[in-house]
Parts: C-alpha cells; structure tokens; sequence
C-alpha cells in the first residue's frame, strides 16, 4: 500500500502537521428530504473508485422530509467498515442541527459550512471552512426550484478539493448515480465542480486528512444488504413472496420484486414468482405458510413489531411443521422504539418465537455477501427441517451501503427436503406424516395436488399422532414433542458453523454475531496493539448453536459475548445451552444506542472489564 | 381439471361419477359434532357436490380456522388435504396454498366467530381480492367450542340460553362480501338440501371468490326459543329470492326456462346457474339492489337466502399474477434460479 500513518509532513502546514491518509470518518448533516443521499453515494463511491475502503451509514429520522439527517462516511485503508465513533470532518448543511454537531467534535476536526450559519465563532479547537452555497448554486443552476437538490451536491466537490479526492472520479460517481437522466448529471456535475473550483481558490487546507489512491477495492461491488439477500432469495429459487411494508425490511421485497421482474419472468412472458403484499404481518406470515405447505418456496422479510405479530402463526408452522423463510430486519424496540435505528434485540423472542415449546432456527448473517448466501442455505434448511428459519439481519446491516467482493453463484443443490412423489405412494402404499422413519426426527410429506388415494393427510395445529390424527392422548402428544426436539438437536449440525478466528494463546475470547463483527474485528486490533490483549474471536452463524460454540467456551477462561441490546439475549440463549459450570465464564458487552456498534466501545469496555 | 371424463359404467360395480369414482371416495371421518347439528349437513351436501360434479379429491384443498366449523374438513374428502390452521386466519393460509398451486381447487370452512369477530380482517382481505375459493361460513350466531357465547352474527334483540340479550348489530357477511368483491355471494339453509346443494356446484363451477353463509343452527347453545338462528326460526323466518338451479356443463341436458321470470348466469366452465325468481325485480348482478334487499330482510327480521351477486367475468387475483400454468410449487430448479451469467451481470452493475 502506497500510504503511511501519521507521517509529520514538513512541507504543508509546517513542522507538527499530521498528514492522516484514508483514515478517516466524514459526516454529513443535512434534512431528510433534501436530495442528500445522492450526494452521499457520488462522495462514497469517488473514494471507493480511489481504490479505499470505505463504507456508508446513513442515520435517518422516521419522517418523510423536514426532520434531521446523518450520512457518515468511513474511509479506512485497513479495510475497517464498522462505525467509527470519533467524527473528523463534518459537513454541516443543515441549521437546525449545526450547532449540536459542531459541539459535539472532538477538538482537532474540520467543519465545512454554509456561510450565513457562521460555525466558526463556536469554537476555537476546530478547523473552519466556509462556503456560500447559495452564490454558488445560482451560477450553476438557473432553475430556482432544482437548487434546493444542486446545493448538496456542491459539497461533494468542496469535500473533493479539501481531502484531495480526484474530480475524476467524482465525475464517473455523477455519471454512475444518474445514469440515464443526462441533464441531471451534467447539473450535478457542475454544481460538484462550482464547489470543487471554489474549494482550490478559496480554502485554505489546515486539516491532517487526506484521500489518495490506493489499490484495495478494485473488482468489489458496492450494496445494502437488503439488496443482497434480495438476490439470494432469487438464486434460492423462492417462488412466493408475500409482505407487508415495514422499516427497515421494505426495502428487501421492493428490490427483490425489480430483480424477479428482470430476471425470473418465463420465455412465454409469465412469472415464476408471486409477490403479494399482504393486509398485515399475520397474513403475510399465514399466506408464507400456506405457500410452504402447498410446496412452494416462500418468505416474507420484516422486523420486529412484524414478529411479534407472527408469533401464533409461527408456532403453527413449528407443530404442523411447514417451511418458509422469515427475514427480520431488526430495529430497536420494544414496541415502536427507534425504527430507523439498528438493534440485536429480536434473539431471544424470535428463539422461542409462539407459546408452548416452540424453538426456532435462527441464522445471523453479519455481511452483505452472507446476506446473500445463507439466502440458499435457509431455504434447503426450512424444506429440510420443514420449519420456520429466520434470517436476523438489522437496519445497519440492511439499508447501508457495504462494500463487498462480488458474490459467488450458489454452489450448493436446492433441497426440496422429504417430499413423497405420486411415485413413491405406489411403491409404498402409504405414509404417516409425522413418523420418524429416520430416526432424524424429519417427517416425510406430501405436497396437496398430489394425485394418489394415499397422499392427503390432515395438516393441523391441534393434538396429533403419527398419522396427523386428531390426538389428545399424553404418549402421543409426548412423542410428537420430544421428535420434534430430536429435529431440532439434528439441525445443530446442519446449520452453518461459526467463523473462529484464533489469535496467538488466547485465554480471553469473543463471540459475537451479525453487524456486531465489524466492531468487534477492528477491537481486536485495538486489543492487540493497545492493551496487548490477545482475543480468540468466534462468530455465531446460526441457532441452534453447534458442538464448537460449547467447544470454544470450554477453551477460554473469559468469553466477552459482544451483542447490539440491552439484555444480553444471546449470552442468555447460550447460558441455557451450556453446562452450567460453564456459563460462569460469559460476560456481557452488550449497547444499545441505536447506532451501529463502533470498535472504541467494545475496547474500552473490554479493557474496563479486564481491569486495565 | 387434469381428468378426463370416465363412461360410467351400467348395472355392474357401485354407481360412480363422471371421473370413475364412487361416492365413498368423497367421504371424510366419523362426525364428533352434536348429533343434529346443522354442520354435519352441510358436510354432506359438499361431499354430494363435489361427487356429483366429479371434483378429483386429490386436488381439493380445504383449510380451515378453528372452531366447531372448522373442525369440519375432518368430516369430508380424506382423499384431499386438510389445514386446520389458526383462530381466523384461514383465508391467509388458502391465499398462500393457492399462490403455490393455483391448479389446486380450494374450499375454506369457517365459521361466524372465525369470520366476523377474530377473522373479519382476513375475511374482508380475501373478499377484495376475488381469489378463487369457496368460502362457507357455517353460521349459528354462536361460539359453541367455548359454550355459547355471542358471536358478531348474531342479530340484534336474539337470546342466548342463560337469558342474556344482544344488544349490538349483527354484521352480514354476504353485504360485506358483495360490497367488498367477491364475485358469488349467496345465503343457505343447511337444512335446505336441494338449494345448498345447487349453490355449492355453482360455487365449484365458479373462478372467482365464493362466499356462501349458510345458517347452520346450533342444537346446544342456540336452537331454542328468542334465538334468531335456530331451525324453528329460520323456517319461519326463511324468505328465498330465487329457486336455484344448476346445470353443470358436462351434462348435455337442454333446460327449458323462461327468461322472463328466470336468470340464466353462464358460469366460466360453461356449466349454467338458473335462478328463478321469486321476487320479480331482483337482478343478481347488481349489487347495490343487492345490498339493499339485504339491509331490507335485517330490519324486518327475514332469514333471507339465495344468490344474492353473481359475476362470473371479473379477473380473479391469480389471472392478475400472470403467473405459469405449471404450479410455482413444483417448478423445476431450472426456472427457479437463474444462470451464472445474471450473477454475474448484476455484480457487474454493482461494481
């Protein structure tokens, strides 16, 4: 890599000037509505075109247009994509907030802003630059109802000159963002160069942070994660999809349904999908069911008010045991909470998901490309075990822009599980749905349509037998219950297996899952470089937990379970999983601001724990 | 249908249908329904239809919710598959079936509680939706699992056993259907064997939502006297609009009507609804005369029964899906994901 940390610079700014290279973390403030966020994705894909890693968080209010919002923007040649809790550069655009951002910095920082709001007489530890944003959009955009969306893209360009990213690629970002709207880009490409020229003349540069090329992401991909596991329930070969709208999870369906419109449409002009956008989370979860049961493979994406909503419906496909696919986009709860903000806080509820002993398989994808890939994986697992699988991804995870290696094509069959054909009926005359002839605790079932004597049986959530009978007799309602259980005991070994990262004769070991492990991969440094802490780090991929999860607590004296919630639900989860001698050693990390979990908690909270 | 009609054969062997099979073949389970219950009816009249218009057992899906009606599929065609699903969320379940295999024919039972209390915000969903599916709700007024509570068809001023008055309106299901779109609203008695029985093959004959109410009187909880759903109220009570009909389209019967005083409705199969009236200026298809007329039998106590709206042209919502003929359930892998090369055109954009 062409870059160095901190090199003292005696030619710019004298003796004592940092020069910080692609280490940083921009944000944005603006109003929601205000056309921003393409200008946020022309700013985060010229660095990413600049070959350095970066990511995209966008921290929105749940409001139509008027209310603040945060864009940050991390750029690390390191490759660390988690939130970075520390802002270096601000861009202050909108009043209502500019003050309280700019209080809020760390002495050191850079401030960009529009002239009239005068940031400049808050503080004196801060870098200022200022821009008359108005003058400049008027030269550049004649219709006075289009500056409004232009302004923001001035910054961009102010933004370009200041942290010396080429205009080259800001152009190709332009050109990329408004791809068939020529005049709109030219628009826009005038407005970033207004600001960029203005920046050059203008700006004097005090800061330490600067963006150059470097060669870390050339061949990547960028996408939300809502998109990806979009594309993967496509290559799943899902056929039905039903839905109702929620924050953060709309954005799943709504991607998916351009994608299967492209791509999954007949030579003959028809559909080999339906979507269908339900009355409310309980038919959308009742009609995913009905699809599964029928054969097809269905799904609906939600979060977490929708899952409590399915609650009944999912014991149902528990006991009469139907597949399909729920994605739960968690956000913070409990009830309304936040629903623009991320959150674990849906582990232990959607474990035990319904009344009675219903338990639940759950997967925890923590990238864009495993948003895509255990797509596949949690449709062979629902056919499989004929169940309900969850997939918990989160607002972070979901609707911010990831930067990713593209994906890789589903390797892996499509299962359709234990379904007996009209085939299979004649050679064995018949079947009881519910009889573990495996020894698996995996029922054979017949798909309705099925055209043989023998083939129908009687789907129900009350008491049955072998025979999907009507039963309220104890042995048989003991049995059903105690195969289900061996079901469940068998996809411990089915689902997928956690990621272990070692580190050199740990004693102290992390688990985490999902987005938690951005945080917690970049803590690991800090531990390392820090602290000289040495962590062994697994990351849970799946419920129920598999042999090395209870292997990996075994092997260390202190596990940190490092989660996104208040209750610590996964630690919990697991404590009911190991051998009680063994839960002594679980401590919690565990946040709940709403915001996507950031390295620097993780280590100071750590290191607090450990007495350092 | 993926049958073919059968000859049926003369005097020897027992008397089938038209697609080879015995009435045996339609029956279901040993009822667990009080004796008299007007369930068990209208389980027979199901059986008698769907043998009659020679329905392949096997591709007859009949969900249910919960609740003494829904325990009904139990009771007719083990050859087909049953869901005994949730309290009031059985038309979710059917939508779901149907989306999987729109090949399938589906007849959900329900009953007034599962409908208009718990379920009211499916029914009203399914309604609109004018998916294809027979829709019955075997009304009694009460909740009989539970013993005799009220339900939100109950008619204002009728008694429960212990004395106890409603005091709140009663929703009609087949105004709500009508006004909501579903394309075949009728009201029945299960006591009435031959119109039951004709509505239920026009219900078969028919693409489209089905609603049929059929008054169903519960000998235990409400079959006595203030009751306005019991057997001795309703064939006082019993106003009928149309002597009703059917003539399935396998059947090359010529019948004589006359268009004066009969509406002749051509269902999608090119089977033939007859409604003859009995009340000169009801016209089927119109349905705010419909809804009006129903209105009309609440205030002046009527049980009012017959086939209320017909339209057998609307698009159904599977139509509207544009969907394959095959059925998405059983799609070979090869339709269902896409080649490397739209991977690979897609991360390509993505870049």
């Amino acid at each position: 890599m062409a870059t160095t940390d901190v090199v003292p610079r005696e030619s710019a700014g004298g003796p004592g000037h940092k020069r910080i290279v692609n280490d940083m973390s921009i944000q944005v403030a603006t109003v929601n509505g205000s056309g921003s966020q393409s200008s946020n994705t022309v700013l985060l894909r010229s660095i990413f075109q600049m070959g350095v890693p970066v990511s995209g968080k966008n921290m929105f209010p749940s409001n139509i247009a008027g209310l603040p919002t945060w864009y940050t923007i991390r750029a690390n040649k390191n490759g660390y994509i988690g939130r970075k809790k520390e802002i270096d550069f601000l861009v202050a655009m909108n009043p209502e907030t500019a003050q309280e951002d700019t209080m809020s910095l760390a002495p050191g920082a850079a401030v960009l802003y529009d002239e009239p709001l005068a940031l400049h007489k808050l503080r004196d530890d801060l870098i200022f630059y200022s821009v008359p944003y108005d003058q400049l959009v008027a030269a550049v955009c004649p219709e006075a109802k289009l500056r409004k969306l232009v302004k923001n893209m001035v910054y961009v360009g102010v933004v370009a000159s200041l942290l010396t990213i080429d205009m080259v690629e800001v152009e190709k970002a332009i050109r990329k963002q408004f791809a068939n709207k020529v005049k709109a880009a030219n628009l826009n490409l005038a407005a970033a160069q207004a600001g960029f020229d203005y920046g050059k003349a203008n700006l004097q540069k005090r800061g330490a942070f600067y963006i150059e090329r470097m060669n870390a992401t050339a061949g990547k991909i960028i996408i939300d994660g809502n998109a990806a596991a979009a594309l993967g329930c496509m290559f799943a070969g899902c056929t039905v999809v039903t839905w109702y709208p929620i924050t953060p999870s709309s954005s799943l369906v709504e991607t998916m349904i351009e994608y299967m419109k492209e791509y999954r449409i007949g030579p003959d002009g028809k559909a080999t999908f339906a979507i269908v956008q339900a009355e409310d989370e309980l038919a959308a979860i009742g009609m995913v069911i009905g699809a599964g049961w029928a054969g097809a493979r269905s799904m609906t994406a939600t979060a977490g008010p929708g899952i409590s909503l399915m609650s009944e419906f999912a014991g149902l496909a528990y006991y009469v045991e139907v597949p399909g696919v729920i994605w739960d986009i968690q956000r913070v709860g409990p009830s309304t909470g936040l629903p623009t903000r991320t959150s674990q806080g849906d582990i232990l509820s959607t474990a035990f998901l319904s009344h009675g002993d219903t338990k639940n398989i759950m997967l925890f994808p923590c990238s864009v490309t495993e948003c895509f890939s255990m797509a596949p994986e949690a449709f062979n697992l629902a056919e499989q075990f004929q169940t309900l699988v969850f997939v918990m991804s989160d607002l972070d995870l979901g609707m911010n822009n990831w930067m990713s290696d593209p994906f890789e094509y589903p390797t892996t069959p499509i299962n359709r599980g234990k379904v007996l054909s009209k085939e299979d009926l004649d050679r064995l005359g018949g079947f009881a749905r519910y009889k573990d002839v495996d020894g698996d605790g995996i029922g054979y079932r017949t798909l309705p349509g099925t055209i043989h004597p023998a083939a129908a049986y009687f789907a129900r959530g009350s008491g049955h037998n072998e025979r999907a009978q009507y039963s309220e007799r104890a042995d048989d309602f003991e049995n059903n219950m105690e195969r289900l259980n061996r079901k469940f005991e068998t996809a411990r070994s089915f689902v997928p297996r956690p990621e272990i990262t070692k580190g050199s004769n740990a004693k102290i070991g992390i688990i985490g899952y999902g987005t938690s492990h951005w945080g917690i991969t970049e803590s690991r440094d800090q531990l390392r470089d820090e602290y000289s802490i040495e962590t062994d780090y697994l990351r849970l991929r799946a419920y129920p937990f598999t042999r090395e999860v209870h292997e990996f607590v075994e092997q260390h004296d202190r596990i940190y379970l490092v989660e996104q919630n208040r209750d610590a639900q996964m630690l919990t989860l697991l404590k009911l999983d190991l051998k009680p001698e063994l839960t002594t050693r679980l401590r919690s990390i565990a946040h709940i601001t709403g915001l996507p979990l950031d390295a620097r908690s993780i280590t100071d909270e750590l290191t607090s724990m450990e007495g350092k | 249908m993926a049958t073919t009609p059968t000859v049926v054969p003369g005097a020897a062997g027992p008397k089938t249908n038209r697609i080879g099979l015995t009435v045996m073949d339609y029956k279901g389970g040993k009822t667990t329904l009080c004796a008299g219950c007007g369930h068990n009816a209208i389980s027979e009249r199901i059986i008698e239809s769907m043998y009659e218009m020679g329905v392949q057992p096997e591709l007859l899906i009949k969900p249910s919710g919960i609740g003494c009606s829904s325990k009904t599929p139990a009771y007719f065609m083990n050859r087909s598959h049953s869901f005994n699903a949730v309290h009031g969320r059985m038309p979710s379940v059917a939508t779901g079936a149907l989306l999987a295999n729109h090949k399938l024919i589906c007849i959900g039972v329900s009953g007034d509680g599962d409908t208009a209390s718990i379920g009211v915000g499916q029914f009203v969903h399914l309604m609109r939706r004018n998916l294809p599916i027979i829709y019955i709700i075997e009304d009694n007024g009460v909740y009989g699992l539970t013993k005799g509570q009220f339900s939100a068809t109950a008619d204002l001023g009728s008694k429960l056993k212990t004395g106890v008055v409603n005091d709140l309106p009663p929703i009609d299901t087949c105004a709500l259907a009508i006004q909501l779109g579903a394309t075949l609203v009728g009201r029945s008695f299960s006591g009435d064997k031959r119109q039951l029985s004709a509505m239920l093959k026009a219900a078969i004959a028919h693409k489209g939502t089905v609603m049929l109410d059929v008054v169903s009187p519960c000998v235990t909880f409400n079959d006595h006297e203030g009751s306005t759903k019991s057997y001795k109220y309703v064939k006082e009570h019993e106003e009928t609009l149309q002597d009703v009909s059917f003539v399935p389209h396998f059947e090359d019967i010529d019948v004589e009507y006359d268009p004066g005083t009969t509406v002749e409705v051509t269902m999608h199969d090119g089977s033939r609804l007859h409604l003859r009236k009995l009340e000169e200026d009801y016209d089927p298809t119109d349905k705010i005369r419909a809804i009006t007329r129903l209105t009309e039998a609440h205030d002046k106590g009527e049980v009012l029964t017959g086939v209320f709206y017909v339209n057998p042209e609307a698009p159904n919502f599977i139509d509207m899906l544009n969907v394959v003929d095959q059925p998405l359930a059983t799609l070979p892998d090869s339709m269902t994901r896409p080649g490397k090369q739209v991977l690979d055109a897609v991360m390509e954009e993505l870049r």
